[in-house]
């Protein structure tokens, strides 16, 4: 899937969950959780809408790489472009 | 013949607007089954059906707006024979107390009796507390009835002041060593798979659910000037909305559900409140509430109970600290936790155990059940 595709998913899927918020407000590079006002049951909606959409098994270990929105493009673009297992 | 009324879905709520019927005169109903909906301070609500039987009569239309305890159907129970045609029953309004003084004072202030909670014996309306509600009315520009948001603050604000008016708060905080169950939580999470992971939040819950067995006296309400405490444990979440406001409905009999099932409701009931989608059994039955601000990065939480309750348990951030175990100084993961209670029901030696209870189910390295 390519960059931009996965920034409009990653968006849509923050949206569906805080549909108030203005998908251009999105600051890239900041915290996700703090400018959306995600709690713990947003951020698990969030990464279990990301894991359903793409077939990704997102281990709790690596929700650190899912704080912005640049890092969740640059996790997602890394694990859809390795094979399964790695 | 029982009689299905516009419920009180908290302390705070005057009237409803029924939205809708979802059964016809006629049609069976079961106990727990959603006949009505009804729009509220805190968004649209599904109301269940308190017993079971067949819907004899509808007696209000939807779209009007009526005052809580307003006959809104007649149900024949089961095993009662048909009743002959009888006239319509009036609506039924409870009688208010009021003397004929505040009477007279309220209608020359333009004050409607039947908005404002008597503080004097028995509940009776007195002429202070007309000219309080004359005085708060000139006060503050009536809430704009078509926000939601500004609707839902009025309500708050009402529930929240007469909390402070009326109960005696005591508070008490302690520290709890998370470490040992955040650490059973991360190696439960390693085996499932992301839909099954649960979040710390429901082993606080959990915690709270358990503790209560133990503390009877922190569950139940403060009503008619003596508490009544509940059989069941339903644990108020105090769930924030995005547009504003918050609610706390409940998690119905949270101490028999496994930590699975309480994941599983914690998730439906967040979902729900959310989207304005809450049933009334959920409003109308909390024993206690819990709150968590932690992820707001709150140090501590000293909340106000939200009456008729009797406590209320805060629980703030969960932070790496220097902490002692068995003479040697580690780093551990603690967060406080507080207590709000209600000195009329409860006294601080009872509380502290109260607490302290709670402490000890979240610091053991015991493992909750699970499914």
């Amino acid at each position: 899937m390519e960059r931009d595709s996965l920034r409009q998913l990653v968006i849509a899927k923050l949206t569906g969950i805080a549909p108030e918020v203005d998908p251009e407000s999105i600051i890239p590079d900041q915290d996700l959780r703090s400018q959306i006002d995600l709690d713990s049951m947003d951020f698990l909606n969030f990464v279990i809408a990301l894991s359903r959409e793409l077939g990704l098994d997102i281990p709790e270990s690596d929700y650190s790489k899912l704080s912005t929105l640049d890092s969740s493009v640059d996790y997602l673009s890394d694990r859809l472009a390795s094979p399964p297992g790695q | 013949m029982a009689e299905f009324v516009m419920p009180s879905l908290g302390a705070d709520m005057e009237a409803g607007t029924l939205i809708a019927w979802l059964k016809k005169p006629g049609e069976k109903v079961s106990r727990g089954e959603i006949i009505a909906e009804i729009d509220t301070d805190k968004g649209v609500i599904e109301v269940e059906c308190f017993t079971s039987g067949v819907i004899e009569k509808l007696l209000v239309e939807p779209g009007a707006e009526v005052p809580v305890g307003t006959l809104l159907a007649i149900i024949r129970e089961d095993g009662e024979a048909v009743a002959a045609e009888a006239p319509p029953a009036a609506p039924q309004q409870e009688r208010i107390k009021i003397s004929p003084l505040a009477r007279k004072t309220a209608e020359s202030l333009g004050v409607d009796p039947a908005r404002i909670e008597g503080t004097g014996p028995g509940g009776r309306i007195t002429q202070e507390d007309i000219e309080r509600a004359a005085a708060a009315k000139s006060a503050a520009p009536p809430p704009d009835q078509s926000d939601p948001a500004a609707r839902m603050r009025q309500a708050i604000a009402a529930a929240m002041a007469r909390s402070k008016r009326e109960i005696p708060h005591y508070y008490l905080g302690t520290s709890i060593d998370m470490t040992s169950r955040l650490e059973w939580m991360a190696a439960e999470n390693l085996k499932r798979t992301v839909e099954k992971r649960l979040i710390h939040g429901v082993l606080l819950i959990d915690a709270v659910a358990k503790a209560l067995k133990k503390f009877p006296d922190f569950n139940g309400w403060w009503t008619d000037g003596r508490f009544v405490q509940s059989p069941e444990i339903n644990v108020g979440v105090a769930i924030s909305l995005r547009g504003g406001g918050l609610v706390a409905p409940a998690i119905l009999s949270a101490d028999r559900l496994s930590v699975d099932q309480l994941m599983e409701a914690f998730r439906d009931l967040v979902q729900r409140a959310r989207s304005g989608r809450l049933r009334s059994s959920e409003l109308t039955g909390p024993t206690i509430t819990v709150t968590s601000l932690g992820e707001q990065g709150v140090e501590s939480v000293y909340g106000i109970i939200y009456p008729p309750q009797v406590a209320l348990v805060g629980f703030g951030r969960i932070a790496e600290r220097p902490w002692a175990v068995d003479g040697m100084l580690g780093v551990r993961s603690v967060m406080q936790a507080s207590l709000a209670a209600d000195h009329r029901v409860t006294d601080g030696h009872r509380g502290g155990l109260f607490l302290a209870e709670i402490a000890r189910l979240l610091s053991e390295p015991a493992t909750p059940s699970t499914d």
